[in-house]
This record gives C-alpha cells, sequence and structure tokens, in this order.
C-alpha cells in the first residue's frame, strides 16, 4: 500500500526526495549532537560508568539475576494463564447462558482493571491472609496480577480463534454424530491453538514489559530493580538504563521476530484451515469479532 | 463501612481519579499528534523518514513502559535538569509522566493508524495520483481522513490501555489513582475493600469510553 501512495520518483521528485532527505538527516544529526553533547556536559560519556558491563560481576551480580526473575515471572505467568485463558474463552462460547455470562464478566472485569491495581492488592493478599514468605510474596503478587490480566486477555484469543474457524468445520463434526465437547476437543481446539500462537507468543512481550512493575511497586527483584542496585553501586545512572532497555529490546525483538515467522510459516502451510491470528489481528477482532460486552481492554500488544 | 475513604486528603479519592484523568487526556492528544506524524513518516515517500519511523516503532514498543517512565525521573529530570519547566515535584512528576505516555503511546498510535491507512483500497491513491495530487495531498486529503474514520476501533484500545497505563506514573510518585490505592492498601485494614472501590472506578472510566468510541466507530465506518 505503501507504495501506492507516490509514483515511482522521477527525476523531480528524486531531488526532491534528496532535499527532504538531507534536511531530515541534518536534524536528526542535530538531536544526536545534541544528545551527545548533554551526556558529555553530565559526565555521563565517561568510560568508568561504562567499563562496568564489559566485566562480568556486573553481569552476575546484578543483571543476569534480573533478567532470570523477570524471565521466571513471565514463564509462570504464562504457563498458568494459558489453561485459565483457554477455559474462560471456551467458557464463554458455550450455549448455556449460566456458564456464557459469568465467563464473560470474569474476562471483561479482569481486562478492564490495570494490572499494577491487581498486582497490588495480591500483594497485600498474600501478606495478610497467607503465610507465603516475605521473600517470596513479591513474586507471588506480580504472578498473580499478570496471570489474572493475561488469562483473561488469553480468553478473547482463545474465543477469537475459534471464531476464525471455517463453519464448515463445527458443521461437518455435528453431521457425523460428534457431541460438543468432542467437537470442541477434537476438532476446534487443535485447529485454533494452531491459529493461536502467534497471537500467543506476541502476548508473551507484554507480560515480560508487566514484570517491570512488579520491580519497582512492590519489589519484586527483577531486571529493573536489578539495574537499581547496580546503578547505586557504580553510581551509572544514565548508563544502567541503556543497558537495560537495550536488554528489554533484543529480549522482545526476538519474541516479537519469532511471532511473526510462526504466522508467515502457518499461513504458507497447508495443514492448517488458513486462519492465523496475529497480535493485530487480534486488535482488529477485538470490537467486532469477539464483541465483548463491555467493548474495553486492549487485545493486543500494549 | 467506607469511613476510610474520607480520612485521606492528600489526595482524595476523587482527587486521585481525577489525575488519572488528566493524565490520560493530555498523554491521549499528544501521542495522538506524535503517532499520526510518526504513520506518515513511515508511509513516506523518503526512506530515511521511513526507516527512522520504524526504527522508532520498533525500539520503544519493546520496552516496558515503567522503563520509560522511571527514566524521565531518575534520567532525564534529575541528571539531564530537564524539568518541563515545573519547579514544584508534584507537578514535575505530571509533565514528565504524559511525556512518557506520549513517547510510548505514539508507537502503538501509529501502528494503529498504519493498518488503517492499509484498508483504504489502492484505487483511491492511484486516482488521487492520477488528477496530480502530491504525497502530501493524498494523505492529507484522501487518505487520512478514510483511515482515521476506520481506525476509531483500535485507536479506542489504545486509549483504554493508555487509560489503565496511568497508573504506572505511581512510580514517579505522581498523586493518581494506583498512588493512593498502594498508600490505603497498606494502612487500612479494608483490603478488599479498598481493592472493589479502586476496580470499580477504572470500569467506570474505560467503559463507557469503550462503549462510546464502539458505537462512534461503527457510526462513522467508511461503508464499502
Amino acid at each position: 500500500m505503501s507504495s501506492v501512495l507516490y509514483d515511482a520518483p522521477g527525476p523531480r521528485a528524486k531531488r526532491r526526495n534528496v532535499i527532504v532527505s538531507v534536511i531530515f538527516f541534518v536534524l536528526l544529526a542535530l538531536l544526536v549532537w545534541f544528545v551527545w553533547r548533554t551526556m558529555d556536559e553530565k559526565g555521563q560519556l565517561e568510560w568508568a560508568l561504562w567499563k562496568p558491563f564489559t566485566e562480568s560481576p556486573a553481569w552476575t551480580t546484578y543483571l543476569l539475576p534480573g533478567l532470570a526473575d523477570t524471565l521466571t515471572a513471565a514463564a509462570l505467568a504464562m504457563v498458568i494463564a494459558l489453561p485459565l485463558g483457554a477455559f474462560f474463552g471456551i467458557a464463554r462460547l458455550s450455549d448455556h447462558r449460566w456458564v456464557r455470562l459469568p465467563a464473560a464478566w470474569v474476562v471483561e472485569f479482569f481486562r478492564a482493571i490495570p494490572v499494577l491495581l491487581l498486582m497490588l492488592f495480591a500483594n497485600e493478599f498474600y501478606n495478610r491472609w497467607t503465610d507465603v514468605s516475605s521473600e517470596q510474596r513479591p513474586l507471588y503478587a506480580v504472578v498473580t496480577g499478570l496471570v489474572l490480566y493475561n488469562a483473561s486477555v488469553l480468553a478473547e484469543v482463545v474465543r477469537a480463534g475459534i471464531l476464525s474457524l471455517p463453519k464448515g468445520q463445527s458443521e461437518a463434526a455435528m453431521a457425523i454424530g460428534l457431541r460438543k465437547s468432542q467437537t470442541m476437543r477434537t476438532i476446534l481446539l487443535p485447529q485454533a491453538v494452531t491459529a493461536m500462537l502467534p497471537a500467543i507468543v506476541s502476548q508473551l512481550v507484554v507480560i515480560v514489559k508487566d514484570t517491570a512493575l512488579g520491580g519497582v511497586m512492590i519489589g519484586f527483584t527483577e531486571l529493573l530493580n536489578a539495574r537499581a542496585t547496580l546503578a547505586a553501586f557504580y553510581a551509572n545512572v544514565i548508563p544502567s538504563f541503556v543497558v537495560v532497555a537495550v536488554i528489554y529490546i533484543v529480549l522482545n525483538f526476538i519474541l516479537t521476530s519469532f511471532a511473526s515467522w510462526l504466522e508467515k510459516r502457518l499461513r504458507r502451510s497447508k495443514r492448517g484451515t488458513g486462519a492465523v491470528l496475529s497480535a493485530e489481528d487480534m486488535e482488529e477482532l477485538n470490537p467486532a469479532a469477539t464483541g465483548g460486552t463491555f467493548g474495553t481492554g486492549a487485545g493486543g500488544s500494549i | 463501612m467506607f469511613d476510610f475513604l474520607s480520612d485521606y486528603n492528600d489526595p482524595t479519592l476523587l482527587g486521585a481519579f481525577w489525575m488519572t484523568v488528566k493524565l490520560t487526556f493530555f498523554s491521549a492528544i499528544g501521542s495522538m499528534i506524535l503517532g499520526t506524524v510518526l504513520a506518515a513518516m513511515r508511509v513516506s515517500p523518503v526512506p530515511l523518514m521511513r526507516g527512522f519511523g520504524t526504527a522508532y516503532v520498533n525500539i520503544v514498543r519493546n520496552i516496558p513502559l515503567t522503563v520509560i517512565i522511571i527514566f524521565t525521573s531518575l534520567g532525564l529530570a534529575d541528571i539531564f535538569g530537564v524539568t518541563m519547566g515545573a519547579s514544584d515535584f508534584g507537578v514535575r512528576g505530571f509533565r514528565l509522566a504524559i511525556l512518557g505516555f506520549v513517547a510510548y503511546t505514539a508507537a502503538f498510535v501509529c501502528e494503529a493508524i498504519r493498518s488503517g491507512i492499509n484498508t483504504v483500497p489502492m484505487g483511491q491513491a492511484e486516482a488521487a495520483r492520477a488528477i496530480g495530487l502530491t504525497f502530501t495531498q493524498t494523505l492529507r486529503l484522501i487518505i487520512l481522513p478514510q483511515a482515521l474514520r476506520s481506525v476509531i476501533g483500535p485507536l479506542a484500545n489504545v486509549l483504554i490501555a493508555l487509560t489503565k497505563n496511568t497508573t504506572v506514573a505511581a512510580a514517579i510518585g505522581v498523586a493518581e489513582a494506583a498512588y493512593l490505592m498502594k498508600t490505603m492498601i497498606e494502612n487500612e485494614a479494608e483490603t478488599v475493600l479498598i481493592g472493589a472501590v479502586f476496580a470499580f472506578g477504572f470500569v467506570v472510566l474505560t467503559l463507557p469510553t469503550g462503549l462510546f468510541l464502539g458505537w462512534l466507530s461503527k457510526r462513522l465506518a467508511v461503508k464499502r
């Protein structure tokens, strides 16, 4: 589409493009120079501040344990949220009103509430009513918050995945006399899971990003929290932010690339029905196809 | 039963939610403007601008919002002295938080608008070119007006996500809903009740937004 917005450049357009490019380049260069100069003025470019990252203690003492905690929480949240999400997604498709409605309420409720509130609540809940040790509590709280929110998002993904299958699939199953549960288990779910895989992987990015909330607000020792400890030790605020941001970018970029690779592969393969859900599809599907009762929440990765 | 709610004056419950609304409002306007500019860059004929737009979106989308917000306070304000012209600590946090939300949300607005541009049929752009409109004219007069109408749905999702994301401002001490909830929940015994009050507050904020914009997107959708 983007190439349709303009013609293949002729001599005049080429000249104009070069002029605009040069102006834009100069502006960008000015910006970079300005940032560089400011950092230099504030002494943030001194090698002493960046040197720790070339040696192992900064990594083994701070960053890697933090990253490990981030990944642990994300993995736990994903593993617990998936079956829970599948359960609620299927429940929302039930033929019985008394199953469909409560499931819809639960899903829409938890999608409307910020993850941070869920984490704060869970943290206090474990503190008051359970004997989870205080070292373990932040992890529990972070995972609980992430599970509640992401299970409801994944429920919508599952629902969209099942709805994206051609109608003929369940009609054929009905025709050969399968029961509803059999149709769901043997016909719809296996195909839907394939179609949903890219959207599920993209949701992991959201989970990884949200673990950072636990670090700041309830003292979970994840990557962003580890950065604070590291910066306090080496007195290098800006470099520590840059390094941590780069770690997040690389990690999430790998996940996003994997999701889009998976999506392309699934679209190509002949075994599926051709229905594949990407993260963007979910955003578009949300209001229309999945027609949430509240119409709230972002299904996409934000 | 709700006695404890009136014990808090800085901020009050309504004040805290009003702060959440203000954060959302200003961030939404800012990210809408920046997001549209980024989207225009991403489809522009100049490769350098396309590259910049793509890089911005891919980098910013993959950084946790929390990292960005904390950076505005510890990095921008404390180290570089960027205080957005505010001397008061509360105002400073408010403005810095908006800066962070705009930078982050613009990437998602950009992607939504770009997906909207893709829904406009090719023939429209071809016809615009055929009658001799330039790229800027095509985008401004033909493509964007149609694209914006078709992305109200996705943009509504971004706005609702932004409303929920403003809670992150609590991390740099902005006295909004999550900040008050954290204070309350640590001091009061009614944990469940407090949770319910704040959950209700957010349902009240996001529910009408979602319903209204969902209705609007159906009403304004370009019928093809």
